[in-house]
């Protein structure tokens, strides 16, 4: 299991200026970052090399952050590798809430980001599905 | 019977001394008949206070002044001097937990809140020949019934319209050749870009006259306004439940200020913190004693609403002295669309949304002709779990709790934490950007 930093943001000018500069300022690194927004306000989602950190300084800050739970699926970066891992998915009846996906590049594969209700079974069947998943530490070393 | 410009020439024409005189001798008529009722008998009691030494209006002082949380604190049954059973009708002010306050009338009651209400519009000028919009909320709010049965009285063509439904409200008027209308102030504003949109001028499109303004405070700019864009002549209104509801005060054709009827009400103007009287043209709490109701009186009641005397007598030949347009409140009450809102109504809602205190703001503002009332709320990090989703679904709870609450549907902004200022000491939690509401 890995966790992203969730952080409710007001959608106005500066907002991701002012949360990417206590980030920096910890000397967090960004692995990858989504925004997921309606008109008003938007949750800015971070997969960071130190989440635990991140959150600690993000709160510390004022910010409202939420430490969430997701699944790290390795997969191959060729056609159908992001196919592979929603079939497999689909198949278990897993629905996936939000997901995003980023490239290791000197590694030729690729991580894919979910966010779903039920942790254990999905991890269970990507597991069975011969997946590969990361942890925090993982995802630290990239 | 009415006579010239007057309804009840009796009462309207009576001078000072006269006015004076009567309201001792119905004083003493309400302080024997609250002896009636366990909560003055109580009150007279621990204030020690002595009904029946009344000599003067000057002594009605020595009782403490009563207020909203007074008639909160219990069951409002045990003001009644009069057995339940001769109670007709209840109306209460807006709120729902608890915050409520109830008035109860009898047919007596009713008759002579009636005649009160027929007295100021007849005093505008309306007629029995006139068609009337009342274009007011009917049920527990009074301004509905209230002008209702009083332009019944006076013999008016009635349209019990009630409130919204704009192109309805412009359809009955063209209709029926409305001539007289009762309104909130900011609808009627708004109601002009619902005429601009039908094509329509209400000038030379309606027949309208008269139009009757109040429940909500608004600038002599914005009657103007109204005035001079429908070609109709705005009289303000004053009232408030627990003095029955409306016909407490109103402007006579020469729209400088409100009579007060005195013959049915003692007018007081304190200070709100010394609860000493003010001198005459400063700016005070209006303080009522109820003289012409027998279910329900209530002694030295405390409107919270700011305003002042005038010092002069009105060219209008009335003696009945005048009140300027309401100032402010010396509470944290404010009004939206015509109904009552206080702060704490929306914290209560909030907190039980979200189990926590929750730092929030109300933002009042005019957007295009319309009043807008936003509630911000801090989104803290024990209130949420990251997601989206969550965040849409917390916005709708707290709008549609809030209408349910203050009957009003507020636009919920949900904002970060440290956004708004902190929550303690006299955070500013009502922020009133609307022109029209209060002059400088």
């Amino acid at each position: 299991m890995a966790h992203q930093v969730n952080v409710f943001a007001q959608n106005r000018p500066g907002r991701l200026e002012r949360l990417t500069e206590v980030l920096k300022d910890e000397g967090i690194n960004i692995r990858a970052i989504t925004i997921a927004g309606t008109e008003e306000f938007g949750v800015v989602k971070l997969l960071v090399d130190d989440p635990k950190k991140a959150h600690r300084a993000l709160l510390r800050e004022g910010f409202s952050a939420y430490l969430k739970e997701v699944i790290a699926v390795i997969m191959e970066d060729r056609p159908g590798g992001l196919h592979r891992v929603c079939r497999v998915l689909g198949e278990s009846g897993v629905n996936i809430e939000d997901a995003y996906g980023f490239v290791v590049q000197d590694r030729g594969t690729a991580v894919l980001v979910v966010e779903v209700e039920k942790i254990p079974e999905a991890e269970k069947v990507l597991r069975e599905g011969g997946f590969e998943l990361m942890t925090d530490e993982e995802l630290y070393s990239l | 019977m009415p006579k010239g410009d007057f309804w009840n020439p009796e009462m309207e024409l009576l001078d000072r001394g006269e006015i004076e005189a009567l309201q001792m001798k119905r004083l003493r008529e309400v302080l024997e008949r609250c002896e009636r009722s366990p909560f003055y008998r109580e009150w007279f009691r621990e204030a020690g206070f002595y009904p029946h030494k009344v000599c003067s209006l000057a002594d009605l002082r020595s009782l403490p002044p009563m207020d909203k949380d007074t008639l909160r604190g219990g069951d409002p049954r045990r003001f009644l001097t009069v057995p339940l059973e001769d109670v007709v009708r209840l109306h209460s002010s807006s709120g729902t937990t608890g915050q409520a306050t109830v008035v109860f009338h009898t047919a007596r009651d009713i008759e002579a809140w009636t005649e009160l209400v027929a007295r100021c519009m007849y005093m505008t000028g309306v007629r029995r020949s006139d068609v009337f919009q009342n274009m007011m909320g009917y049920g527990l709010f009074t301004g509905g019934l209230g002008f209702h049965y009083a332009a019944e009285r006076i013999g008016c063509l009635v349209i019990p319209a009630g409130s919204g439904n704009s192109r309805r409200q412009i359809q009955l008027m063209r209709d029926f050749g409305t001539t007289v209308i009762h309104v909130i102030p900011s609808y009627a504003l708004y109601l002009l870009d619902v005429f601009r949109e039908l094509g329509l001028d209400p000038k030379r499109d309606t027949a309208l006259r008269i139009a009757l303004i109040g429940a909500e405070p608004h600038t002599e700019s914005l009657r103007l306004r109204l005035e001079e864009s429908y070609g109709f002549k705005a009289y303000n209104s004053y009232g408030l439940s627990e003095m029955s509801g409306p016909g407490v005060a109103f402007e006579c054709p020469f729209q400088e200020g409100m009579h007060v009827w005195e013959d049915s009400f003692i007018l007081e103007v304190l200070d709100p913190d010394s609860l000493e009287p003010v001198p005459v043209g400063e700016e005070g709490e209006l303080v009522f004693t109820s003289l012409h109701r027998e279910g329900m009186p209530l002694l030295r009641y405390r409107t919270r609403d700011l305003a002042y005397v005038y010092p002069d007598t009105c060219r209008c030949g009335r003696s009945h002295r005048r009140i300027s347009r309401i100032k402010g409140r010396t509470d944290d009450m404010f009004i939206v669309k015509g109904v009552n809102i206080f702060p704490m109504q929306v914290e209560r809602v909030l907190l039980g949304i979200l189990g926590v205190g929750s730092n929030y703001q109300i933002v009042l503002d005019t957007v295009g002709s319309r009043d807008e009332m936003r509630v911000l709320v801090e989104v803290s990090g024990d209130i949420w779990h990251g997601e989206v989703r969550e965040l849409n679904r917390l916005r709708r709870r707290i709008t549609e709790q809030l209408r349910r609450e203050i009957l009003v549907t507020p636009l919920v902004e949900l904002v970060e934490p440290g956004t708004l200022p902190a929550g303690e000491g006299k955070a500013v939690r009502v922020v009133d950007k609307r022109e029209h509401v209060r002059e400088e």
